[in-house]
C-alpha cells in the first residue's frame, strides 16, 4: 500500500523513535501493564505505523464501500443515505402487552421490530405443555398459535414496518403464523419484510435452544430458503449469528470465525439441493455481538465482510447482493452489570458505536437493566435514545467508514481475517462443521474462553468497573418491569378456546399431510402454512416434526 | 444385620446412594456393611464399557438400559470420569445422555471419580459393583472415559468388556492404549452410519485373528447407531451370548476370581499405604526417610525395606 | 481419609444458558470438589432423583431465564418432601433483589447474581455444607 522504499524509511525511523524516544519516556512514566491485550488475547503493540499494514492491497484488501470486498461498507455512502434500522429486540408476557410495547417504541422512533420469545415458544412447546411450567413470557412472549400472532402485530402497520424474529428450532412455523397473519389482514405476502432467525448451527454451539437433530433442522433451513427467495423475497430467511456464540463466552475471533464457517456451511447445504447461490444468497444475513475492546469490535465487522465477500465469491456467487454481507448488531448482554447498573448506559453507548462505526445494517441497544430484569420501558427508551444520539449528534455518520485508514485498525482486521482462516482449518480437521459440533470443538473452545475471562476478572488482571474495581454500597433503585398475572391463565384459556372451536377435520387432515411430507422430502413450507391457516398450535404442528425427526442431544461438554 | 444393609439388600435408592458414599470414603462404617452384604452378590451380569471421548459410550449405555429395563432386568450403571491431579475434584458429565433413564425406578446410576493414582480405576469401584449386586441388579454397567489405565482394569471387574470403536479419522483405534484393544469380549462399531465403518472392521479384524488365534470363541465385531437405536438388540444378545459362553465354559468362575483377587490386592495396598501414611503410625518414619534420601545418606530401595520391616517385624 | 463435596449443577426448566453453569462447576471442581452435571432441561423430579443417587451434600440450581420463583422453589420444596432437607441449595442467575429473601424461606440458602465472583460461591459452600 505504501512505497517500498518509504517504509523501509519509516521502518528505520519507528526503531529510532522506540529507542530514543518512547524507551526514555517510559523509564519515568512506566506503563500501567507488562502486557496489553484485547478480549482475544493478541497483544496490543504501543504504536501501529504503516509498516504494520504494508503487505495491504488497497483495491484487493480494502476497496471502497460498495464494492467488492465491501470490507468498506455495503453501500457506496452508508448512513449519508439511509441510517441504520433501529431494531429494539422486545417481548414479554402475553402478546397484548408485548404489543402495547411495539406501539411505545414505534411512537419514539424505532423503525424496525424485533421480537423475542419466550422458552416454550423457542423449543415450540404451547404454554400449556408440562415442561412450560414457571416459563410464561419470563423472557419473551408466549406464541402458540396464529390467534397470539394476530394479537402481536394488532395495529401495527406489517405491510409498512420490518420484524425480525429471534426463533430457530420451530422458525418455519413461527414464519408460517407471521405470513398467514398478513394473509388474513389482506397484505400481500410479497411485499412483507422481515427476518427469521434460524441458525440452528449456532443453537448446537452456544445457545441451546435446538429442538432437531442436525441433517433434518437443516433440511428446514433449506425449505425456508427455497420458499423465500420464490413467495416471499422481501424476507431474509437466515440470521446467521455470532451473538449468542459470544454471549456463551467466545472470543471475538472465535464469535467472527464460527460464524462466517456456519454461514458457508449453509451455502453448501442449500447449494446441495441445487438452489441457485444468487437466488438464496442475497437473503442471508447476519447477527453479531458489540462487546467491550472498541476496535477489536469494529475490525471484526470489517473483517467479517471481507471474508464473506471472498467465500461467496469462490462459491460462485455474482450479484453484489449475494457477496456484500449485510448483519444487525446487539450490544453485550453479557457484559451488563447489576452492580451499580446505571452506568450500563455508558457500556452500551460505546459498543454501539463500535457497531456503527464497523458499518453494521441494524441495532439493538440492551437496557441498563437487563442484568437484573426485563427492560422497563424508560430503560428500554434510554437505550433507544442513545442510538438516535450517535445518528443525529455525534457525526459519525458523515462520512464512509470513518476508521478506515487507521493503521492499527486495518492491521487487527488483517489479523482477524487470517487468524479466521486458522480456525476454518481446525475446523476441517475435525471433519467440517458438523462432526466438530459433534466432537465438541467449539463447545470446548467458547468453555475454555469463557473460564479464562472469568478468571481474569477474578484475578483482577481485567477491571470491570463495578464489579471487581470502582465498587459501592448501595441500595439499586431500577425500577423492575412488572407483568400482567392474568396473562397466563389468559393465553392458556385461548388456547382451549381455539381447539375447540376450529374446523377440527380440516386440522387433523393438514396435520397428517404435514406427516406424511415431513417423512418424505418435500419443501414442507406449504404445508406448514396449511397447518397454521388451521389454527394448528405451535406445538402441535412441532410435536408431528418431532415424531419424524427426533429430539437432540448435545455432547457433554464443560 | 445392620440397618443401612438390609435397606441395600432391599434395593433402597438411598441407602445404596449412602453406602457407595461411605465405601468411596473408606469410611469404617462401610467395612461391616460390606461384609454383611457379600454373600448376597454374584448375580449381577458385569459389563465393562470403554472407548475413546466422543464414541458415544452413554449414548450406548441409554439405549442397552432401555433394552434390558424390556427384558425386565434392573440395572446399574456406574459413570467414572477421571479426578483432577491437581485440585482432587472431578467434573462428572455422564449423567447427562442419561437423565431420562434416571426417572426409572428399576435403573440406578452413579457418578464417580477416579480419584486413585495414575489414573486408575478408584479401588472404591470394586465396593461399589458389590453394592449395586446385593442391592439386587440383574445388569450393572460400568463406563469409562478416556484412555488410560482405567480402562485396562476395568477387564479385572467386567465378566463381559466391551471395546467402542468410530469409525472415521482413521485414528480411533490407534488412539486407543496398546493393551486395550485386546481386552475386549465384544467390539463395537458405533456410530456405523460414518464413513471408514469397513475400514475400522477390517482393522479389528486383523487385530482380533493375532488375539484370539488360540481361544476358542471368535470376539465378535458388532455395529451399532446408537443415537438411531441401530444394533443395539443385536449387541444386547451377543453380550448375553458371552455371559452363557463363560457359564458353559466355567470361565466366569476364573473371571470373578480374577476380580476378587484384584480387588483383595487394592483392599490391601490400600489399608497399608493408610498403615504408612497415617500420621498416628508411621509418617514420622516416612518423613525422616525423606530426608535421608534427599540427602544421600540412604537410597529409597534401603529406605522402602527398613519401612517395611516396621511393620513385617 | 479426606471426605470430598459431592455438588449436583443442575439447570432446571427450559433455559439453554450454561455458561454460568459450566463455569460454576469447573471453578468447584478447581476447589477439589466432585460435580455432577445434569444437563439442560431438568424437571424438579430429575433433579431430585439424581441428587438421591449421587449422594450429593449440595444441589446448585442455575436458571437465567426467570422463572426462579416457580422452579427453584418446585425443587426445594420436593427436596424437603422427600426427605433431602439436609442437602444445601443454592441458586444463581438473573434474580431480582427483592425475589431473595422469599427463596431464602423456601431453603434456597444462597442466592448468586451476575458478577459473583467464585471463590465466594466455594467459600460459601464450604461454610454451609451440613454433611
Amino acid at each position: 500500500m505504501f512505497d517500498k522504499k518509504e517504509i523501509d524509511i519509516i521502518k528505520r525511523e519507528k526503531n529510532k523513535w522506540q529507542k530514543e524516544i518512547y524507551s526514555k519516556h517510559i523509564k519515568n512514566h512506566t506503563e500501567r501493564k507488562k502486557k496489553f491485550e484485547n478480549l482475544s488475547a493478541n497483544e496490543i503493540k504501543n504504536l501501529y505505523t504503516p509498516a504494520d499494514i504494508f503487505h495491504l492491497d488497497y483495491l484487493k484488501d480494502i476497496g471502497f464501500p460498495g464494492d467488492f470486498p465491501f470490507l468498506r461498507g455495503i453501500h457506496p455512502n452508508m448512513y449519508r443515505g439511509k441510517l441504520w434500522t433501529f431494531r429494539m429486540f422486545s417481548g414479554f408476557g402475553s402478546a397484548e402487552e408485548t404489543n402495547l410495547r411495539y406501539k411505545y417504541l414505534l411512537k419514539h422512533g424505532e423503525t424496525g421490530l424485533s421480537v423475542a420469545f419466550d422458552y416454550p415458544t423457542l423449543y415450540g412447546y404451547d404454554t400449556d405443555h408440562p415442561l412450560s411450567r414457571g416459563e410464561f413470557g419470563k423472557c419473551g412472549v408466549a406464541i402458540s398459535s396464529l390467534k397470539d400472532m394476530e394479537i402481536l402485530f394488532k395495529d401495527i402497520p406489517i405491510n409498512k414496518v420490518t420484524t425480525s424474529m429471534t426463533i430457530n428450532g420451530p422458525a418455519a412455523i413461527v414464519w408460517g403464523f407471521y405470513i398467514a397473519n398478513a394473509e388474513n389482514r389482506s397484505i400481500d405476502r410479497r411485499i412483507i419484510g422481515g427476518t427469521i432467525q434460524n441458525d440452528i448451527l449456532k443453537e448446537y454451539i452456544a445457545q441451546k435452544s435446538w429442538i432437531f437433530p442436525p441433517e433434518p433442522s437443516m433440511r428446514l433451513i433449506v425449505d425456508t430458503f427455497e420458499f423465500g427467495f420464490k413467495e416471499i423475497p422481501g424476507w431474509n430467511t437466515i440470521s446467521i449469528s455470532g451473538y449468542h456464540i459470544r454471549e456463551a463466552g467466545s472470543t471475538a475471533l472465535q464469535e467472527l470465525a464460527f460464524t462466517i464457517g456456519n454461514g458457508v456451511e449453509y451455502v453448501k447445504w442449500a447449494m446441495k439441493r441445487g438452489l441457485n447461490i444468487d437466488d438464496f444468497a442475497p437473503r442471508l444475513s447476519f447477527f453479531f455481538n458489540a462487546h467491550n475492546d472498541f476496535f477489536e469490535e469494529i475490525a471484526k465487522y470489517r473483517a467479517a465482510r471481507r471474508i464473506w465477500a471472498n467465500e461467496l465469491k469462490k462459491l460462485g456467487a455474482k450479484k453484489p447482493r449475494s457477496l456484500f454481507m449485510r448483519f444487525h448488531t446487539q450490544t453485550a448482554g453479557v457484559s451488563l452489570t447489576s452492580q451499580q447498573p446505571e452506568i450500563n448506559i455508558s457500556r452500551v453507548t460505546l459498543q454501539a458505536l463500535a457497531a456503527i462505526l464497523g458499518g453494521t445494517q441494524s441495532l439493538h441497544t440492551n437496557s441498563m437493566d437487563e442484568a437484573l430484569a426485563l427492560p422497563s420501558e424508560k430503560a428500554a427508551r434510554i437505550a433507544l435514545r442513545t442510538q438516535q444520539i450517535i445518528a443525529e449528534e455525534s457525526g459519525v455518520t458523515s462520512t464512509v467508514d470513518p476508521l478506515g485508514g487507521s493503521y492499527y485498525i486495518e492491521w487487527l482486521t488483517d489479523k482477524m481475517v487470517k487468524e479466521t482462516y486458522d480456525y476454518w482449518d481446525k475446523v476441517e480437521r475435525f471433519g467440517g462443521v458438523l462432526p466438530a459440533i459433534e466432537k465438541g470443538f467449539y463447545q470446548r473452545e467458547i468453555a475454555n474462553a469463557a473460564y479464562k475471562y472469568q478468571k481474569e476478572i477474578e484475578e483482577k488482571k481485567r477491571i470491570i468497573v463495578s464489579v471487581n474495581d470502582y465498587k459501592m454500597d448501595e441500595l439499586i433503585e431500577i425500577p423492575i418491569l412488572k407483568m400482567d398475572e392474568k396473562g397466563e391463565e389468559r393465553q392458556i384459556n385461548r388456547l382451549k378456546k381455539l381447539r375447540k372451536d376450529r374446523n377440527q377435520a380440516k386440522y387433523e387432515r393438514n396435520i397428517k399431510k404435514l406427516r406424511k411430507a415431513a417423512e418424505g422430502n418435500e419443501n414442507l413450507m406449504p404445508y406448514i402454512l396449511d397447518c397454521v391457516h388451521s389454527y394448528a398450535t405451535l406445538g402441535e404442528t412441532c410435536q408431528v416434526l418431532r415424531d419424524v425427526f427426533g429430539e437432540y442431544v448435545e455432547p457433554t461438554i464443560y | 444385620m445392620n440397618d443401612i444393609a438390609k435397606k441395600v439388600l432391599s434395593g433402597d435408592q438411598r441407602a445404596i446412594a449412602r453406602l457407595i458414599t461411605l465405601a468411596e470414603n473408606n469410611d469404617s462404617a462401610a467395612t461391616k456393611v460390606m461384609a454383611d452384604i457379600h454373600p448376597h452378590t454374584g448375580n449381577a451380569h458385569i459389563i465393562g464399557i470403554t472407548g475413546v471421548m466422543g464414541s458415544g459410550k452413554s449414548t450406548l449405555i441409554c439405549e442397552l438400559t432401555r433394552i434390558f429395563r424390556k427384558q425386565r432386568k434392573k440395572v446399574g450403571i456406574i459413570a467414572i470420569d477421571p479426578t483432577s491431579p491437581f485440585s482432587g475434584g472431578a467434573l462428572l458429565g455422564d449423567r447427562v445422555r442419561m437423565m431420562e433413564l434416571a426417572m426409572d425406578d428399576g435403573v440406578f446410576i452413579r457418578s464417580m471419580g477416579t480419584r486413585g493414582m495414575l489414573g486408575g480405576l478408584t479401588s472404591a469401584v470394586y465396593d461399589v459393583v458389590e453394592i449395586l449386586d446385593a442391592s439386587g441388579k440383574d445388569v450393572i454397567m460400568v463406563e469409562t472415559v478416556g484412555v488410560g489405565q482405567a480402562e485396562v482394569d476395568v477387564i479385572k471387574i467386567a465378566d463381559t468388556t466391551l471395546v467402542i470403536i468410530v469409525p472415521g479419522l482413521g485414528d480411533s483405534i490407534q488412539t486407543l492404549k496398546a493393551g486395550v484393544m485386546e481386552i475386549a469380549d465384544i467390539y463395537v462399531v458405533n456410530k456405523a452410519d460414518r464413513q471408514g465403518v469397513q475400514q475400522a472392521v477390517a482393522e479389528i479384524e486383523s487385530l482380533v485373528d493375532i488375539s484370539c488365534s488360540e481361544k476358542d470363541r471368535k470376539t465378535p465385531i458388532m455395529q451399532t447407531i446408537s443415537k438411531d437405536g441401530k444394533g443395539i438388540e443385536e449387541l444386547v444378545k451377543e453380550i448375553i451370548n458371552h455371559f452363557k459362553y463363560l457359564e458353559k465354559t466355567k470361565e466366569i468362575e476364573a473371571q470373578r476370581r480374577l476380580r476378587y483377587e484384584a480387588e483383595l490386592i487394592e483392599i490391601i495396598k490400600k489399608s497399608l499405604m493408610n498403615f504408612i501414611f497415617d500420621e498416628s503410625k508411621l509418617k514420622n518414619t516416612v518423613e525422616k526417610k525423606l530426608d535421608q534420601i534427599s540427602s544421600k545418606e540412604v537410597d529409597p530401595y534401603t529406605a522402602a525395606n527398613e519401612i517395611l520391616g516396621k511393620i513385617l517385624k | 481419609m479426606e471426605r470430598k463435596i459431592r455438588v449436583l449443577i443442575a439447570k432446571p426448566g427450559l433455559d439453554g444458558h450454561d455458561r454460568g453453569a459450566k463455569v460454576v462447576a469447573r471453578a468447584l471442581r478447581d476447589a477439589g470438589m466432585e460435580v455432577v452435571y445434569t444437563g439442560l432441561h431438568q424437571t424438579a423430579e430429575m433433579i431430585i432423583e439424581a441428587a438421591i443417587q449421587e449422594d450429593v451434600d449440595v444441589v446448585g440450581l442455575s436458571l437465567l431465564s426467570g422463572a426462579h420463583m416457580t422452579l427453584f422453589i418446585d425443587v426445594a420444596r420436593l427436596m424437603q418432601e422427600k426427605g433431602l432437607g439436609d442437602v444445601l441449595i443454592v441458586g444463581g442467575g438473573i434474580v431480582p433483589e427483592g425475589d431473595i429473601p422469599k427463596l431464602k424461606k423456601e431453603g434456597i440458602k444462597g442466592v448468586f447474581g451476575p458478577g459473583t465472583h467464585c471463590d465466594v460461591i466455594v467459600d460459601f459452600i464450604k461454610k454451609n455444607v451440613k454433611r
